[in-house]
Parts: structure tokens; C-alpha cells; sequence
């Protein structure tokens, strides 16, 4: 889930980085391990302190794929669909994810912010293909009725009802 | 001492200070084709327009190769004509090219360059998508189907302006120019100076067209129409009809305006004697307080736009006084304002910024405001040409009554430094002409983006800051709130070198736009009354319409002088 914004932890953030305007990638990096999205609120104290504007700030984050302005799930899928995985059959276990979560290539993270699915285009652990990763940990060799059962144990997690 | 010999389409140069091989090469004769490159900005590289060859064929930018002696190039070859029309052929290929109905047409370096490189067919199919254009600033357009990713516009509003509203947003194909979040324009940290449409070398960005609406009140018969004219529009206007730069043209504007149809013509000049009232009592008022100092200048919308957004708790520091088009707008609604028929103002401004300091709040009088339309230089010139006038057989012709007089102090208002030595001429211990002539020398003059001068009057030393360019007053704040500056008086105005280069005039390099200021000086030369004070017309207004009412007139409290 979303954590609620708190300006404490953006200011720690920027004074660990000594306000360095030319440290707003890695200012930007550590935001979004922390709230797992850039959140819109941190754009204007952001460029206050760093000194860049709120454009150039907004050029950097939309600039790099790997930033997002969207908030995400709490359990953040990253399915690898590089060659290897591709080869290995990658393409059902993505299909069958977004048809046990309800998502599509537009729509990557559930209502409730419980599950994000995205693709990568290589985790760089071919030997273990298909591969797949749920908050960096990693899920090896995975096939559509392993994920069913990961996805099971993921809800419960979150304290889902289940049946 | 000499830095090396290049050798340019086979004829030796010698290398100077030139920053970089396209400004030998324009030294030379050569004009090469750019939409990327402006001098008084950082250098981008991205339009790969000026690419040359050097004598092993490899291809350089000459923007961004320093000249170094020995090297050989050629602008003009096969290979080069072919490549340039290729990247005109690719840039037109997702661009609007419905180049009638675009705001800039005849004025766009991409329409110039697709003629003269004789480009008659595109072989790409257009895939222009159609972002909407943004309406939502009083002074600007942004059209993103007409931009080419020059980066001009991002490149002055950060580096000239500091104002920071837009910068490149994404990536690759998709990459655009863009506020945080594509929120519209008015909602974004712009301040309306309209300076990225003037360096904008397409339609992407244009300045807000009013013509359509002031031709409709001058058709109307159920209306008065009075104009005033700005300063600065004196001395550009003239450029378009083949005056040389800085020459002064307010007698033919004048008698262009009558033939238009406005009925009555007013110098703002004449306003600006008020503005210099008002500042100097205020500035006299407050070097007693010592309230809130320095006081700032506040005859630039955009300067106060600028404070609004970027340093709103220094707001108190800006003079209350209206902008001299605000002051004489009051002044003219009072006058007209119980005639026969409906009184209808316009101004004509070398301004951007003015189109939305009409609209706001502040100048209105229930729901109508003072100025109905502000005109740019640029509109003005459009009007003229729409109505075939021709300007060669215009006779000069003098403003009108009740507001014909005015001061050389009012007239150079239109000058980075003009305000400042307006109201130094009305604080001076020594009025006399050689003491007047002596205030020009104290450093209020020049092109320089901040000029400090120091002035005695009555027996105390005052700390005078003159600024233009939104990018130099953000500095200069930064160090007033650090403590490591200290000023009396501090006049901003937006646009680097003043109103006479404002975005609402004819675009020209910065070499012609400098002939600007000295056609201002020079007209104040020729006046017979350089102090607003002895202007016969102020005695009278105070004495008139202005009796105990020229707080209420003239001066103005914007919500952020209240809230601190």
C-alpha cells in the first residue's frame, strides 16, 4: 500500500545527498524505494532545495522508465521477458498473472494498490528462466500454476479474504 | 596575439574570441542555417543544421567545435545541401504544415528554410498527432504539433529567466516540450514574458493575437476608442517598414493609429510622469519608515508576476504604484467614462505580460477592465499590413488632448535604467541641467543585466540596483536575502535590456535590438521638460481628477502586499 507522504523523510533525503542539484537522480532513486512512486507532493520542496525546477525535475523523471508517477502495489511483479525467459515460455506466466490480479498492459496495479505487473526486458538471471521477481526477491524456473500459487500466498499476505 | 588561421570555403580567417567555428563562419559572410543555436544561450547542438565538412569529409556542428588554427572546412557542399534537406524533410514530417493559418506564418525559420532549400514534397507520411494547444495562459500559445525540439524556449526560460515553467518531458519519439504534469500554462510557474515566443523559430509558441477584437470595436459605432502607446513601441515599430533600428517613428504610428479608426491617441509616456510621482513619494516615504526596503519597481507585470510566484513573501517590497499603462488607464476611464458612447481602451505594449496584467482583478471596475485590449508592437505592425496602409505616404501627426504633454523622463521608461534615473531626476538635490545630464552618468545606463549605481540625496547615500532579465533579479534576490547585498532601490524589468526588447515587439538579433534604448535617449534629448514634476499636465490632473483620489487612481494593493 501506499504510504502517506511525509516531508521529514524527503528532507532527510535531500540533506543526505547536501541538497547537490546534480544528485536528483539518485534524490529521485531514494524516494521511490521509499514510497515505491515519485510522488507529485515532492516536486515543489524538491526543487526548492536542490534548486532545479519543477519542470526540469519532471523532465528527469519521466526522462528514465524505471521512475514512476504513478503509485504502486505493494507487491511489485517484475516478470522477465528477455530472451531466454521469452523462449522459455515467459508469455503464459505474464497472461496467466494478469488474469489472477485483473490487469492488462495499461492497467499494472490493482485498485486496492496490493499488486503491481510489470515486464522487464532482462533480469540478467537467464540460467534460472523463466524468472520472475516480487520485490527483488527472486522466483525461479516459474510456470503458470506456480504462479497461481505464489499469487495465493501474496494475497494472504496482504490479508486477503481468501476461499 | 593570434589564436590561428581556418581556412573557410577556401578563404583564410583569422580566429578572434569567437566562441565557436559557426560564429567565424557568419563573420565571413556566411549565413548558416540554424534553429538551435542563439547567442546569448548555452549551446544544444540539436538541430544539426550548421553541420560542416572538414577537409577529411568528416561532418562537424559548428555550433559546438571551438575554432583551433589549422583546421579546413567547407559550409556548402552536395553532401551537406542533402543532409540539411533531409533533416528539414524529417523535422517537417511530424509538424503541422498548414502553414496559412498558423500565427507565425512569413515569420518561421522552418517555413524560410523548407522554401529556400526548394523542399516541394514531404515522402513521409504526416504522423503529427494532435495534442491540444494550450490556451490557457492571457499571454501565450503553445502548439506542440509546430515544435521541432530546438530547445530554444526551455533554454531562455531557465537560463536567461530562471523561471523554470518547461523543459523537455519524456523520452525518444514522445519526448515534448512540457509544465510539471502538462498542467496548462497559466497554472505553471510562467510568468507571461513571452520571451520563449520570441526566440520560438516556429508557430510552437506565439504570442496571444488580440486583432480580431480591437477591429471589432473600431468598426463599432456605439464606441469611443482611445489607445495609448507605449515607450518602446517608438523605436521597433519602425524596423518593419524599413526604419533603421532605434529610429523613432511615434508621429507616423500616431497618424497610423488615426487612420485605423482609434479616436483618440494618448503617449503613454505621459502616464509614466504619474508612475514617477507616485514611486518617488513612495520611495521618499519609505527611506523614512525604513519599512520593507529595498523597494522594488513594480512597472513590470512579469517581474511582479514573478515575485507573486517565485518570492511571495517579498511582495511587500514592490511599490504599490500601478504600471504606468494602469495609471493613465484610470485616468482615461475617468475622463471618458460618462460619455455617449461605451469607452473602449486599448493598449499598444512591447509586452506579453501586459495582455494578462489587463486581466487581472486588481484593474477592473465592475467586471470590466481599465485596458480592454492590449495590442503588442507585432499586432500593431499585423494591423497596419491588414489594412494596406502604406506607410511611406503617412504624414507624422502629434497626440491628442487632454494628454498631450509629456516629459523625456517618461519617454525613457522604455530602457532597462530609464525608471530608475526618472525618479532620480524627481529626488536630486541638484536640478539643474548639468545635474540632470550628470544622473545618465552614474551607471543607470547601459545594457549590462544589473547596473549599481550610488546617489546622494538629501545628504544619504542610496544603494541603486538596475536589473533586466527575470534570471539576474533571481540572483540578485538571493543574495539581498543572503545579506550579502544591500540596496534603496532596486528596478526590475523582465526582459533582458528593458520594454524595448519585450517579446511583444519585431523579433530581431541582439545586435539591432541594442539600437533600441539610444533612440529612447535620444528622444529624451529632445524634449524640453526631461522632469516629470515640471510636466504642466500634473499640476492639472492633481489638482483634477486626481485630488484625493490618487491612491484609489494610481496605485494598487495585489493580494500578496496584504498578506505579509
Amino acid at each position: 500500500m501506499t504510504q502517506e507522504f511525509n516531508p521529514q523523510v524527503l528532507d532527510d533525503i535531500i540533506s543526505a545527498h547536501q541538497c547537490n542539484p546534480s544528485a536528483v537522480i539518485a534524490i529521485l532513486q531514494d524516494i521511490q524505494e521509499r514510497y515505491h512512486y515519485i510522488p507529485r507532493e515532492i516536486f515543489q520542496p524538491l526543487s526548492r532545495r536542490v534548486g532545479l525546477s519543477e519542470a526540469r525535475i519532471y523532465a528527469v523523471v519521466t526522462f528514465y522508465e524505471n521512475f514512476s508517477l504513478e503509485p504502486k502495489g505493494r507487491f511489485i511483479v517484475k516478470v522477465c521477458d528477455g530472451t531466454a525467459c521469452h523462449v522459455r515460455k515467459s508469455t503464459p506466466i505474464l497472461e496467466r498473472l494478469r488474469k489472477e490480479l485483473a490487469l492488462s498492459p495499461e492497467k499494472v496495479t490493482t485498485d486496492d494498490q496490493g499488486f503491481t505487473v510489470e515486464t522487464v526486458s532482462c533480469l540478467g538471471a537467464c540460467g534460472l528462466a523463466p524468472v520472475l521477481t516480487v520485490n527483488d526477491k527472486v522466483y525461479p524456473a516459474m510456470t503458470p500454476d506456480k504462479v497461481s500459487e505464489l499469487v495465493e500466498s501474496l494475497k494472504k499476505e496482504l490479508g486477503y479474504a481468501t476461499h | 596575439m593570434t589564436k590561428g588561421i581556418m581556412t573557410i570555403d577556401g578563404v583564410t580567417v583569422e580566429i578572434g574570441d569567437e566562441r565557436n567555428v559557426l560564429e567565424l563562419i557568419r563573420k565571413t559572410g556566411v549565413e548558416l542555417p540554424t534553429f538551435c543555436y542563439h547567442s546569448e544561450l548555452s549551446i544544444h547542438g540539436g538541430c544539426r543544421m550548421c553541420i560542416v565538412e572538414d577537409d577529411r569529409g568528416g561532418l562537424i556542428p559548428s555550433c559546438s567545435e571551438e575554432p583551433r588554427d589549422g583546421l579546413v572546412i567547407k559550409t556548402n557542399t552536395q553532401r551537406l545541401r542533402r543532409y540539411r534537406r533531409n533533416i528539414l524533410e524529417l523535422l517537417l514530417a511530424n509538424h503541422c504544415r498548414d502553414c496559412t493559418v498558423c500565427g507565425n506564418s512569413g515569420d518561421c525559420r522552418l517555413q524560410d528554410l523548407a522554401r529556400s532549400f526548394n523542399l516541394n514534397e514531404i515522402r513521409f507520411v504526416n504522423t503529427a498527432v494532435d495534442p491540444k494547444t494550450d490556451h490557457s495562459s492571457k499571454c501565450i500559445s503553445k502548439d506542440l504539433n509546430k515544435c521541432i525540439l530546438c530547445g530554444d524556449c526551455v533554454r531562455i526560460c531557465n537560463e536567461v529567466q530562471q523561471v523554470g515553467a518547461i523543459d523537455f518531458a519524456y523520452r525518444g519519439s514522445h519526448m515534448r516540450i512540457a509544465t510539471p504534469f502538462d498542467e496548462p500554462i497559466a497554472d505553471s510557474a510562467c510568468v507571461g514574458c513571452g520571451q520563449c515566443a520570441a526566440v520560438c523559430p516556429t508557430g510552437a509558441i506565439i504570442v496571444k493575437n488580440d486583432i480580431n477584437n480591437v477591429w471589432r470595436e473600431l468598426d463599432s459605432r456605439e464606441t469611443l476608442v482611445t489607445v495609448q502607446v507605449a515607450p518602446a513601441v517608438r523605436v521597433a515599430l519602425g524596423q518593419a517598414f524599413g526604419f533603421k533600428d532605434g529610429e523613432n517613428s511615434m508621429g507616423l504610428i500616431v497618424a497610423a493609429l488615426r487612420r485605423l479608426g482609434f479616436d483618440r491617441v494618448f503617449d503613454t509616456s505621459t502616464a509614466a510622469d504619474m508612475t514617477v510621482m507616485e514611486e518617488s513619494r513612495e520611495f521618499a516615504q519609505r527611506l523614512l519608515t525604513l519599512q520593507s526596503m529595498p523597494l522594488f519597481t513594480s512597472c513590470c507585470p512579469a517581474w511582479v508576476n514573478f515575485v507573486e510566484k517565485r518570492f511571495p513573501q517579498l511582495m511587500p517590497h514592490v511599490s504599490t504604484c500601478r504600471s504606468p499603462m494602469q495609471m493613465f488607464a484610470s485616468v482615461i476611464g475617468e475622463e471618458y467614462k460618462n460619455g455617449d458612447k461605451r469607452h473602449i481602451h486599448v493598449a499598444v505594449m512591447p509586452c506579453t505580460a501586459k495582455k494578462f496584467e489587463a486581466s487581472r482583478e486588481e484593474f477592473k471596475i465592475n467586471g470590466q477592465p481599465n485596458v480592454n485590449y492590449v495590442l503588442t508592437t507585432q499586432e500593431l505592425i499585423q494591423m497596419i499590413h491588414q489594412s494596406g496602409l502604406k506607410w511611406d505616404t503617412l504624414e507624422a501627426e502629434g497626440i491628442d488632448t487632454p494628454f498631450s504633454v509629456l516629459t523625456g523622463a517618461g519617454v525613457i521608461f522604455g530602457v532597462t535604467g530609464g525608471v530608475t534615473e526618472a525618479v532620480l531626476r524627481e529626488l536630486a538635490d541638484d536640478r539643474s541641467p548639468a545635474g540632470l545630464k550628470r544622473i545618465s552618468f552614474v551607471g543607470v545606463r547601459g545594457q549590462a543585466g544589473v547596473k549599481e549605481a550610488k546617489v546622494t540625496v538629501d545628504g544619504r547615500e542610496l544603494a541603486i540596483a538596475v536589473v533586466s532579465g527575470l534570471g539576474n533579479a533571481a540572483d540578485l534576490i538571493q543574495d539581498i536575502l543572503a545579506g550579502t547585498r544591500k540596496y534603496d532601490f532596486v528596478e526590475v524589468m523582465a526582459c533582458p535590456g528593458g520594454c524595448v526588447c519585450g517579446a511583444g515587439q519585431p523579433v530581431a538579433p541582439l545586435e539591432r535590438r541594442s539600437a533600441r534604448g539610444p533612440g529612447l535617449y535620444a528622444a529624451d534629448r529632445l524634449s524640453s521638460i526631461k522632469r516629470s514634476e515640471e510636466n504642466p499636465l500634473m499640476s492639472q490632473l492633481y489638482n483634477g481628477v486626481l485630488k484625493n483620489r490618487s491612491h484609489e487612481l494610481l496605485h494598487v494593493h495585489y493580494p500578496g502586499h496584504a498578506a505579509h
